[in-house]
């Protein structure tokens, strides 16, 4: 993993919105095949730094690197093919059946999508295929993000960035897409980069967890590391919120 | 009631015109609200600015509108030349698009505006272009409700449409404006059901495809699309006309006198061989320059009115020299042909109910000093701004108690039901012998005189065979004539005519006297 050359390069990236710094000079390197994820309080810049990537922000200062290429210099249609997103939003296009919202991103290249690949994409994100002439408002919010999970990975992009995807689930279905995240991202040999505030939940998917604060990147490091207590003070607090409720709960148990 | 469904079939020209006229204007009004709603979505100012002004327009009455754009392409035909049309289709298309503008433009931004932020963040995040965001994702989300913002513009235009009838533009107005002149109220109820039953008509259609577009049910937004297609070709394949050679258009202003003396001169162009169409119910201001400007043909003007208004003069030299100073100038401004007086004066003239006068012993306006405190005068919507209100009033120093402004035909129920005590008559109403009116006499000579003139635009100036048709109507038609058969027009009992049958009475009356 350490040899494989860099899929995205974070350089000096910085992004100001008048007087405001949202991202103040992020220097990073994600490997091919990484899990990354990105952790840190609102406000923190984490949104921000990952919309750099598919260029839906503009950097101020620094550069993003996807492949060895400077995004701001590859057309955003075709960079956005490229690059699967997810996001809390979700977004699905209400006028759209579920096959046309999973079909859009090779529809806008050009191509056709074979109803098998819809099926198949459908599976993979475990709905019924038959779910691809339902239209969005027929689906509860877990199928709709299933579904924006397919759309995301039907261009079969090299690269997954999702911004807080299951923020808006409930607990169950919240671990349940995102265990399902982590093994599709091991089957398809994906890069993936998520931004979430919860660090349990960063701990338990990503290989590799960056905490940002104000705007700078203040730890990267492996879960297991920020569990050993690496990663300053800033990492230490994000992990002590979940390693403390983890042990109340064991002690409740303790006590029947 | 019986009489209404007899007039409706006789529409079918009207109605045709008004489709076209309609949705032309909402057509163009779409073309130039839906790209500024768009480029108002991505602009504040845009947005601030085009809403401000489409809501000014609204301000302005339609009315008042349709009347504005007629010397706005007075002055527009020393760029694009003589051709410019300046009344019908061309000025009533372009009020009532800037008028159908603002519930296009303001449902549309206001859908945009409305618009899902994660959606719009989804079709950047898919790899959509501006253009494909537009198309695949803003236009069919927004749809629904410009399709509303459409429905109201189409009602209110459709409404607003009728109102053409005074810039000269076939259209339902025609019957309600006639029917109102000449108190014939089958005929306005059978304009005013025509134009409510299209503009329900066109709510309903425009409806189910609003409903097709939202509840994306595709027959429902085709099939409504596609009638409303048929029913604009089928207006149009209605308009459709063989003539190749512009008939003779006549223009009558809004009063009874007007259509009559139109149907008169109609008939006997007719029975001289040609063709003729009439601009019946023109603003009485748009008349003169439509004949200057031969945007019609031949129109009936009276000499008071072009003294006052064109030549702008405010003293009076006397009858005939009135009406030769007029002629000369006519000719030698317009290039207009004064064909001749008809015989009769319609001048203004002040009236009162005989026992209201008997009471207050009043038979001159000098009589009136320091009587007309406590007396309230009514006049037609323009005669309290005329010269010759201001002549009669400094002339004898008249005061009155209260100054009302009455549609023509209804000061005279004004003056019966005591809401007026004196009205600006005119001299060749039926109704002044009718009603028993005494006219008040004017010693010092203050109102000019009115004789009826007939002008002949430059286009036609010159033909002899026009000159010959109309020459036995001149000198022909006393006031007591005219009188009777405005009278027939405006009477509501029995014996009422309408201004056709009216006028083939009062040509048997010439013809005879001849």
């Amino acid at each position: 993993m350490e040899t494989a050359p860099p899929l995205l390069r974070f350089d000096g990236v910085t992004c100001r919105f008048g007087e405001v710094t949202a991202v103040g000079g992020v220097t990073c390197d994600i490997a091919a095949g990484c899990f990354v994820a990105m952790v840190g309080a609102s406000g923190s810049g984490k949104s921000t730094l990952l919309k750099t990537v598919n260029t839906l922000v503009e950097p101020t200062g620094g550069r993003v690197l996807f492949a060895g290429e400077d995004v701001s210099e590859l057309p955003p249609a075709r960079l956005r093919r490229r690059v699967g997103y997810v996001f809390q939003g979700i977004g699905l296009f209400p006028h759209f059946s579920v096959a046309e919202n999973i079909a859009i991103g090779p529809r806008l290249a050009g191509e056709k999508l074979a109803p098998a690949r819809i099926a198949e994409l459908l599976e993979l994100v475990e709905l019924d295929p038959a779910y691809s002439a339902r239209m969005p408002d027929e689906l509860s919010g877990g199928q709709r993000q299933r579904v924006g999970v397919a759309r995301a990975l039907a261009g079969e992009p090299e690269l997954l960035i999702m911004d807080e995807p299951f923020g808006a689930l409930d607990p169950v279905t919240r671990d349940a897409l995102g265990r399902k995240v982590r093994e599709l991202h091991g089957r398809l040999g994906l890069t993936t980069v998520m931004v979430t505030h919860d660090m349990a939940e960063a701990l338990l998917l990503a290989d590799r967890v960056v905490v940002m604060d104000k705007g700078a990147m203040v730890a990267d490091a492996t879960p297991h590391a920020l569990l050993a207590g690496e990663g300053g003070a800033v990492a230490q607090r994000l992990v002590s919120v979940p390693r403390e409720q983890a042990e109340r709960l064991a002690a409740m148990e303790l006590r029947g | 009631m019986q009489e209404i469904w007899d007039i409706l079939p006789g529409l079918g020209d009207k109605l045709a015109a008004h489709v076209v006229l309609a949705a032309s204007a909402i057509a163009l009004a779409m073309l130039i609200a839906l790209p500024m709603a768009v480029w108002a979505g991505r602009s504040r100012t845009v947005s601030r600015i085009a809403l401000s002004l489409a809501s000014l327009v609204q301000t302005i009455p339609a009315l008042a509108l349709l009347a504005l754009f007629f010397p706005l392409l007075l002055s527009l035909r020393s760029v694009f030349g003589e051709g410019l049309p300046t009344l019908g289709f061309l000025p009533a298309l372009m009020a009532l698009t800037l008028y159908a503008l603002l519930p296009i433009l303001r449902n549309a931004v206001t859908a945009q505006a409305n618009l899902d932020e994660g959606v719009l963040e989804a079709a950047d995040g898919v790899g959509m272009t501006k253009w494909q965001k537009l198309v695949l994702v803003e236009a069919p989300l927004s749809a629904p409700f410009i399709m509303a913002g459409i429905r109201t513009a189409s009602v209110w235009t459709i409404g607003a449409a009728t109102l053409a009838t005074t810039i000269g533009q076939p259209s339902l107005g025609d019957p309600i404006f006639a029917g109102l002149q000449t108190q014939n109220w089958a005929l306005v109820l059978a304009g005013c059901l025509a134009s409510a039953g299209l503009a329900l008509a066109a709510d309903n259609l425009l409806w189910v495809i609003e409903v097709g577009l939202a509840r994306r049910k595709r027959w429902m937004t085709y099939g409504g699309m596609a009638i409303v297609v048929l029913g604009i070709l089928a207006a149009l394949w209605g308009q459709r006309s063989d003539e190749t050679e512009r008939p003779i258009v006549i223009a009558s202003k809004q009063f009874s006198e007007q259509y009559i003396l139109a149907q008169l001169i109609g008939s006997r162009l007719e029975a001289a061989g040609y063709t003729v169409e009439y601009r019946d119910g023109l603003g009485s201001a748009v008349v003169h320059s439509a004949v200057a400007s031969s945007s019609v043909d031949i129109s009936v003007d009276y000499t008071g009115t072009i003294w006052a208004n064109f030549l702008k003069r405010a003293d009076n030299p006397g009858r005939e020299a009135m009406y030769e100073t007029i002629r000369e100038w006519e000719a030698r401004q317009n290039g207009v042909k004064v064909l001749g007086r008809l015989g009769f004066e319609n001048a203004y003239a002040f009236a009162m109910r005989s026992d209201r006068a008997q009471e207050l012993g009043v038979t001159s306006l000098a009589d009136l000093v320091g009587k007309g405190g406590a007396l309230t005068v009514g006049g037609d919507p323009e005669f309290f701004e005329r010269p010759e209100w201001l002549a009669v009033r400094d002339a004898y120093g008249l005061r009155f108690g209260k100054t009302r402004n009455f549609a023509p035909t209804f000061m005279y129920d004004a003056l019966r039901s005591g809401e007026a005590d004196v009205i600006s008559a005119y001299t060749s109403d039926g109704r002044i012998a009718a009603d028993k009116l005494v006219v008040l006499a004017d010693p010092k000579a203050a109102l000019p005189s009115y004789d009826a003139l007939l002008l002949l635009s430059p286009r036609i100036a010159e033909d002899p065979g026009v000159a010959a048709a109309l020459q036995p109507l001149l000198g022909a038609i006393t006031v007591e004539a005219m009188r009777e058969a405005n009278f027939a027009v405006d009477r509501e009992d029995a014996g009422k005519l309408t201004p056709k049958q009216a006028a083939e009475q009062l040509r048997k009356r010439v013809e005879i006297g001849k």
